[in-house]
């Protein structure tokens, strides 16, 4: 059984270990550290943040299978109706750059049916393979099929790293290939980099609502898996004329067996943007006043080309859909611009927004917490503001 | 029916701060809570009951104290509640966690419907429900905001996607993860309240479960942590002031660069 101890010898007492603890573990008896088991969770936080290499995590047992069998880098690339998804692009850009540092091949898994010429498209950005699964139960996502065939194709080819989107799609899925394959998966990389010696993905990702950061390792376990959200990493740039070896793959019928049917696919088209996937996004809160100045944001995200957000509260008071909530029970958002109206700045909607690159804050109390977070601040009315913006985006968009 | 709810006790977000002067986590008097996506897979799992009849078993893995979360559990409407506590489960990475709960519900009686929140506050992963599926070799729908049709074989249920729902068919026994959009949950009533507060918790052990001890806990953990660190607090930054229009020609000659 795994176990934790402080070499009392090598303790100095300098508490680094205390802070590091988010469970309140740890605390300092006559200069040195004693962790309280009861609350430990063996998260291994104060090992990381020991500079004295006074903390050991022991851990029993080593790989249980060849790593070095394992090599590649894997995208998996989502596609709805035969479309590749952004996210796609994304993951193969960071892929590259993982791919080259570790002198291997960037392969892409497409699944789906009649993507013959999707598949070619990926080569242009950036694969040096592609692992198409065409069938015509892989056109949409289901869970059984696309679980066996992803798992077959791990099995068969031992990739060393396999990246996912943190998307619907992908969460249900690398989570399912994660449990069959004994592979390590972390959740919602921020960062992501190698190690080149021990050929260790370095995933970084947010924890505890984003208060403080996590670097993750699979050491003795293969592929490294991690989802990575929207717009966190850059697109692949396209580059015309460059193919990929494309690999096709069949299997007997009974791969693609599933269990659970889908029945219909509804779209339910908005008149803005998914707020995942939105480059700028206006949001608004209470502040608003009314679900009609709701319009002067849609009016704003319009000129940009952006997509109306909201905070729990406008939310919960019907002025807008749930689809449309950022925070911690609704999305979380990374874009390059993000407007908060009229939204005071809660805890759960900043865990939501604040990895946003440029944060606006209008709001008329100046010691709104949203201030403290925000690269610009103006303290007044969001609905009079916010036209004032759109004239002045409009004029200097010359729209 | 019988149905089981999977539940995690969290530290409420709310109450979690960062130190200004040393930029660590102050957990001191930090409250812990049921995760906020499980009060609708419980609250949904209580509506099943009502609608189809039979018994909802509320279960948790966890520290000795999230006996609360499950007794709270009882007091929303849930019959009963199964603590999973050892040591030997410290240091459980979502493979760990989802592996040590199918064991648990591998140990209840035979079950129609498992519910999870679609992910926890604390750790986001959305690993665990999906996880737990497919340790139990059960299919699953995740992201659920509506069982349209129930009946002892199968369900028609809707799932979220990004662009709007799917409508998913799916036999029992089956396993769903829910979102904010399924149900609005409801009250503990005075009537659960005192229930809860009599009611015994089952507590297990991994002693009790039919688990390799080497899958458990740190052992079973495929992932580690290496280094944990404070991101650069973000700073407050300029504030623009002036009438309407003289803030927004400003923002706007300031952003200029980022919207065309």
């Amino acid at each position: 059984m795994a176990s934790i101890k402080v070499h009392l010898e090598k303790c100095t007492g300098c508490t680094l270990c205390v802070k590091a603890c988010a469970f309140g573990a740890i605390h300092m008896s006559e200069r040195k550290a004693v962790i309280d088991m009861a609350k430990c969770t063996l998260c291994g936080a104060c090992v990381a943040a020991c500079k004295f290499s006074a903390i050991e995590l022991e851990k029993s047992g080593g790989p249980k299978k060849d790593l070095s069998a394992y090599k590649d880098v894997w995208v998996f690339c989502e596609q709805k109706k035969g479309v590749i998804q952004s996210i796609s692009y994304e993951l193969l850009g960071e892929g590259r750059k993982l791919a080259d540092k570790l002198g291997v091949k960037l392969c892409a898994v497409l699944l789906g049916h009649g993507l013959e010429d999707a598949a070619h498209k990926l080569g242009e950005r950036g694969a040096d393979k592609v692992y198409l699964a065409d069938h015509p139960a892989l056109k949409a996502y289901q869970d059984d099929p696309y679980t066996t065939v992803l798992v077959n194709l791990v099995e068969e080819y031992k990739p060393e790293v396999l990246l996912c989107g943190a998307t619907t799609i992908g969460r249900s899925l690398i989570s399912r290939v994660a449990i069959k394959t004994e592979a390590g998966l972390t959740a919602d990389c921020t960062g992501l980099d190698v190690d080149l010696k021990e050929r260790l993905l370095l995933q970084t990702r947010p924890a505890f609502g984003g208060n403080i950061m996590a670097t993750i390792i699979a050491p003795n376990h293969r592929p490294q898996m991690a989802t990575v959200r929207h717009k966190v990493m850059q697109e692949a740039a396209v580059q015309p004329g460059r193919a990929a070896e494309i690999i096709s793959k069949a299997y007997p019928e009974e791969t693609f067996a599933s269990r659970t049917k889908l029945l219909d696919v509804i779209e339910e088209l908005t008149n803005t943007v998914n707020i995942s996937e939105a480059d700028i996004i206006v949001a608004g809160g209470r502040g608003m006043g009314g679900k009609e100045n709701f319009s002067l944001l849609e009016e704003l995200a319009k000129t940009l080309g952006g997509a109306v957000g909201a905070s729990r509260s406008a939310v919960d008071a019907d002025w807008i859909p749930y689809s449309h909530q950022v925070g911690q029970t609704g999305k979380t958002v990374v874009p390059k611009l993000y407007f908060a109206c009229g939204i005071s700045g809660q805890i759960q909607h900043l865990i939501g927004m604040q990895s946003s690159k440029i944060i606006v804050a209008i709001n008329r109390d100046p010691d709104a917490p949203i201030f403290k977070v925000a690269t610009y601040g103006i303290v007044g009315d969001a609905t009079e503001i916010v036209p004032a913006l759109t004239r002045e985006f409009k004029r200097a968009l010359n729209k | 029916m019988n149905i089981i709810v999977c539940i995690k006790q969290v530290p409420n977000t709310t109450d979690v701060r960062i130190d200004p002067v040393t930029n660590t986590l102050i957990r001191d008097g930090v409250e812990s809570v049921i995760n906020p996506f499980d009060a609708y897979a419980i609250e949904e799992a209580v509506r099943l009951k009502e609608r189809c009849g039979g018994k909802v078993t509320a279960l948790t893995m966890g520290p000795p104290q999230a006996e609360n979360a499950l007794k709270e559990a009882i007091g929303l409407g849930c019959d009963e509640g199964v603590l999973v506590s050892d040591r030997k489960f410290a240091g459980s990475d979502t493979w760990a966690t989802s592996y040590t709960l199918a064991c648990a519900i591998e140990k209840l009686e035979a079950y129609d419907v498992i519910l999870c929140g679609k992910q926890a506050s604390d750790g986001d992963t959305a690993q665990v429900g999906p996880g737990i599926s497919t340790h139990l070799d059960i299919p699953q729908v995740t992201y659920v905001k509506k069982i349209a049709e129930i009946n002892d074989k199968t369900a028609k249920v809707e799932r979220m996607t990004e662009e709007g729902y799917d409508v998913v068919e799916i036999p029992l026994p089956c396993l769903f993860t829910v979102v904010k959009e399924i149900n609005t949950p409801r009250m503990p009533s005075l009537k659960g309240m005192m229930r809860a507060k009599s009611a015994k918790i089952a507590k297990w052990t991994a002693a009790d479960l039919d688990a390799d001890p080497a899958a458990l806990g740190l052992d079973g953990s495929p992932t580690r942590v290496v280094k944990i660190f404070t991101p650069e607090a973000r700073k407050g930054g300029e504030m623009i002031s002036g009438t309407c229009d003289e803030v927004a020609k400003e923002l706007v000659e300031l952003l200029k660069g980022e919207v065309v």
